[in-house]
């Protein structure tokens, strides 16, 4: 009924002082925004201090009510035109604050930048530009403000605008227009100023009311970042209901569709949703959810995507632009959290191109790690693979954040996918092994004297399946057998190895790592060494078997196969008997010959 | 997708994206038109399902209808439904109505002491038996590390400088000038042992949005926000020794929402009516000790 007004979120940036809150206090007051009578009081408290009256004092004024209940602030305006709502979203100019600016541009569907003609192109008339443009914000116009103290002189307007434009062209940005305006005298804000009579463009409030709301997301190839899997089991509830948000396309009951990076495949079967007319189609922006037509193990994280689309990248290793803003640098090599999508892995600073440094647009190579407000141009690596789109294919799929110690320390938009070049573990093992001090024992000579070969045994599975009793019983086995096997509990490792990690989630690339290497010395040192695994993948098996190298890896998977592709060399049902699992192990090692003979 | 669609989506993304992180979680509940609105986007995000358990603070001078609708809703929908209480500050009558207090002192005390350590789980909290169709003592005494509340960007000043993840200390305590920057739709969803974090799925949504929504979906709400035949209605709901109506004919949604396009309340606090607010420091000060 009532709800065909459209809303757009206008983020406001530009140097400070240059005049954002005087432009903003003008459209309040062009556009009737103002509670009655305030613009008056205002007005008149400035004649009693004689000095003269500025928009700007408007907006303290308001900021001194807020604690009244009136609904302005200086983070977001509200105010009308004709033909829509706005969200105005004050972004402040001090650099101090380019936490809450990115947070505004980062709402906003388009930007107005202001420039003080007087002082000309500042710092962060540089730096805001290009965030905006980063932050995906496509539509910025360029307030040239303050026209009044240069005579409202057109020469003057063109050379900055020239100016700015050759600025604005080296980050790849083409600003949408140029408005000369005087926003303390209202020229060309509202109405257009007679006296600027060289300038018939639109005003501001004809621009704002020229921007594009929709992002022509709707034709893009579909992508359904999947947030989690939902199963309420309450009042008979036995939906499997896979939830997210579309960031970009349609999908429909009966299409086809396939989960990266894990590769299944299923099929629509119906478009959940509570309170509403049965559904046939989810598209671009829609909360919404999914059954399928089969039951098929998927983790939140997961990209779903069309078959019949062209794919996304799926990779370990991507070429990344990064604006940093953690107060502590980023620093290569360490690991951090990477957030994509519904997405999140551990991730690596590869590699620094080159950054730039935007008050100056200097650039440079030699860089080792990226300081508070850089924009570098790196390569990441995660500990395992991801899906994703270049930005410039398909935005929402193509820009991440990192996380810090808990806090969300940097933002950025990907590339490129490298996941061709040799990787961080691949060069690091290849170093590790060029560098491998070898004893006087051959492994041959220690297979000889134990009677069996190394191995390294992980159990997987869901945590609560008893793989753990499996594991022990396994090592005891084999020990009554005279054979040089060791279990390792995971915990051990948590509190004594791994006590530097913490519990960070960040760490869990970190840790997969520490087993790897562990498997690697026992396995050179040729035992049986069994440990197990929570919830693995592909890609733990998968870094664990590289870590592990030149010995071999047997994985032992007990109840639910939550592997895409990966084969385990044993597959056991959950309540399987301690006895009779380990006697089906004991069987896999006889039949490859690890072990030549088992007795219970 | 008109605005009310997106407006509900991104709610809706964020109750899921709070439900994904945070493995103690729960949804403060006020009785009200905007938390309700919220319980309402949470059956939407979990179709149907509530899978958050629901906080109750009960200052124990709610009007009575708040309490008998809350009860009626919480078995009807199968809601978790736990409510809190200062019980100390009630004994000992340490309130406003009893006299002993101000009204800002007695809002410490029955709210924000009262939700401080019932969300710490320190104080008892009471849970709704479907079974027996009253409240019981709750075993459960685990802290809530993620609370998902109700409030609005355009309700006054310092709730429009909240993000939608917004983490507090170990002391409750909001450092407002520094918060972390949300990019796009990332949140602050890592935190520290012994801090917690703030959800607000409905910073975005202003008055009116509220009750186009409940119009369009057939929410049911408490009728004191009805002009029902007193010339007055409840634009705010709180305690009763310190919540006024506003003057209003609107007997219905479609009564309020012209009300509220008419722009006869734009310039009158939505929660004028709250008498707390306009005592020295008001909700700003409340907010920074934990308020809601």
């Amino acid at each position: 009924m009532m709800n065909g007004r459209a809303q757009m979120n206008i983020v406001i940036v530009g140097h400070v002082d240059h005049g954002k809150s005087t432009v903003i206090g003008r459209l309040l007051a062009d556009t009737g925004a103002l509670p009655q009578g305030k613009l008056e009081s205002v007005r008149e408290s400035c004649r009693r201090n004689s000095k003269p009256f500025e928009y700007a004092f408007l907006l303290d004024a308001l900021k001194d009510e807020q604690s009244q209940g009136i609904t302005i602030d200086m983070a977001r305006c509200f105010f009308k035109t004709a033909w829509r709502d706005y969200i105005i979203i004050d972004a402040p100019g001090h650099i101090e604050f380019l936490k809450n600016m990115i947070t505004g541009a980062s709402r906003a569907e388009s930007a107005l930048l202001v420039i003080d003609i007087d002082e000309g192109i500042q710092e962060n008339s540089k730096r805001h530009g290009q965030m905006v443009s980063m932050l995906g914000v496509k539509q910025v116009t360029v307030l040239v403000n303050k026209m009044d103290l240069v005579d409202f002189n057109e020469k003057v307007f063109e050379k900055l605008k020239a100016d700015y434009s050759d600025f604005l062209a080296q980050i790849k940005v083409k600003p949408v227009s140029f408005i000369p305006v005087s926003a303390r005298e209202g020229d060309n804000i509202a109405t257009l100023s007679e006296r600027m009579p060289w300038y018939r463009g639109a005003t501001v409030l004809e621009q704002l009311d020229l921007f594009v709301s929709d992002k022509q997301l709707q034709d893009k190839p579909f992508r359904f970042p999947v947030q989690d899997i939902y199963k309420f089991t309450r009042e008979n509830d036995d939906r499997r209901i896979v939830a997210g948000t579309v960031a970009a396309g349609s999908v429909k009951v009966g299409d086809e569709v396939l989960f990266l990076p894990s590769g299944k495949q299923s099929a629509i079967q119906s478009v959940e949703s509570f309170n509403t007319a049965p559904k046939q189609l989810a598209s671009t922006g829609d909360a919404t959810g999914f059954t399928l037509t089969t039951q098929i193990y998927i983790r939140p994280g997961e990209l779903m995507v069309k078959p019949s689309e062209p794919l996304p990248e799926v990779g370990t290793r991507f070429r990344v632009n990064i604006f940093w803003v953690g107060r502590a640098p980023m620093i290569l090599h360490k690991e951090y959290k990477l957030k994509l999508g519904s997405a999140r892995a551990s991730v690596k600073l590869a590699e620094i191109c080159n950054t730039l440094d935007a008050s100056d647009l200097s650039y440079s190579k030699n860089k080792h790690q990226l300081d508070c407000r850089d924009v570098g141009e790196c390569i990441l690596e995660t500990s395992r693979p991801i899906a994703f789109d270049p930005a410039s294919a398909s935005e929402t799929t193509g820009r991440f954040v990192i996380v810090d110690n808990y806090e969300i320390t940097g933002g950025g938009i990907v590339l490129e996918n490298l996941s061709a070049d040799e990787t961080l573990l691949q060069r690091h093992i290849r170093e590790r092994e060029h560098n491998w001090e070898k004893g006087l024992i051959k492994s041959e000579e220690r297979e000889l004297a134990n009677h069996h070969k190394a191995k390294f045994i992980a159990f997987t599975g869901l945590s609560g399946t008893g793989k753990r009793s499996v594991a022990k019983a396994l090592e005891q086995g084999l020990f009554k057998n005279h054979l040089v096997a060791y279990y390792l509990g995971v915990a051990n490792i948590d509190r004594g190895l791994d006590a530097d990690l913490g519990y960070h989630v960040d760490n869990a690339g970190e840790r997969l790592r520490r087993i790897g290497e562990l498997a690697r010395i026992l396995t050179d040192a040729g035992l049986i060494f069994i440990t197990t695994i929570d919830d693995a993948d592909d890609y733990d098996i998968e870094t664990l078997k590289q870590l592990n190298e030149p010995s071999d890896i047997l994985v032992v998977n007990m109840g639910e196969n939550s592997f895409s592709r990966y084969h385990p060399d044993l597959q056991l049902p959950v309540g399987v008997s301690v006895s009779d699992a380990v006697k089906e192990v004991a069987s896999m090692l006889k039949t490859k010959e690890i072990i030549i003979e088992y007795h219970i | 997708m008109d605005h009310l669609d997106k407006l509900e989506a991104q709610s809706v993304y964020i109750l899921r994206e709070a439900y994904r992180e945070f493995k103690s979680l729960c949804m403060l509940w006020s009785i009200g038109k905007d938390s309700t609105v919220m319980l309402w986007l949470a059956r939407k995000a979990f179709f149907c399902h509530v899978p958050i358990p629901l906080v109750h603070i009960d200052t124990h001078y709610k009007i009575p209808e708040m309490i008998s609708y809350r009860d009626r809703i919480a078995l009807e929908w199968n809601l978790n439904m736990i409510y809190g209480e200062n019980r100390e500050a009630l004994e000992s009558k340490l309130t406003f109505p009893d006299g002993n207090t101000d009204r800002l002192t007695c809002c410490k005390y029955l709210k924000s002491e009262a939700l401080k350590h019932t969300l710490s789980g320190e104080w008892p909290r009471y849970r709704m038996d479907h079974e027996l169709q009253r409240y019981v003592p709750d075993e459960g005494k685990e802290p809530y590390t993620g609370v998902i509340v109700g409030v609005r960007a355009d309700e006054e000043g310092s709730r429009s400088k909240e993000r939608y993840f917004s983490p507090r200390d170990k002391d409750n305590v909001w450092d407002v000038g520094d918060q972390p920057p949300e990019f796009w739709n990332q949140f602050k969803t890592d935190f520290a042992p012994g801090s917690h974090v703030r959800i607000h799925p409905l910073l975005d949504w202003t008055e009116l949005n509220i009750w186009e929504y409940i119009e369009r979906e057939k929410i049911p709400v408490v009728s004191l926000y009805f002009n029902q035949g007193s010339g007055t209605r409840y634009r705010s709901l709180g305690c009763y020794p310190c919540t006024n109506p506003v003057d209003s004919e609107a007997r219905t949604l479609n009564e309020i929402i012209d009300e509220l396009k008419s722009g006869r309340l734009s310039n009158i606090a939505e929660r004028s009516g709250r008498a707390q607010d306009s005592e020295d420091g008001g909700l700003e000060t409340l907010r920074r000790d934990g308020y809601m």
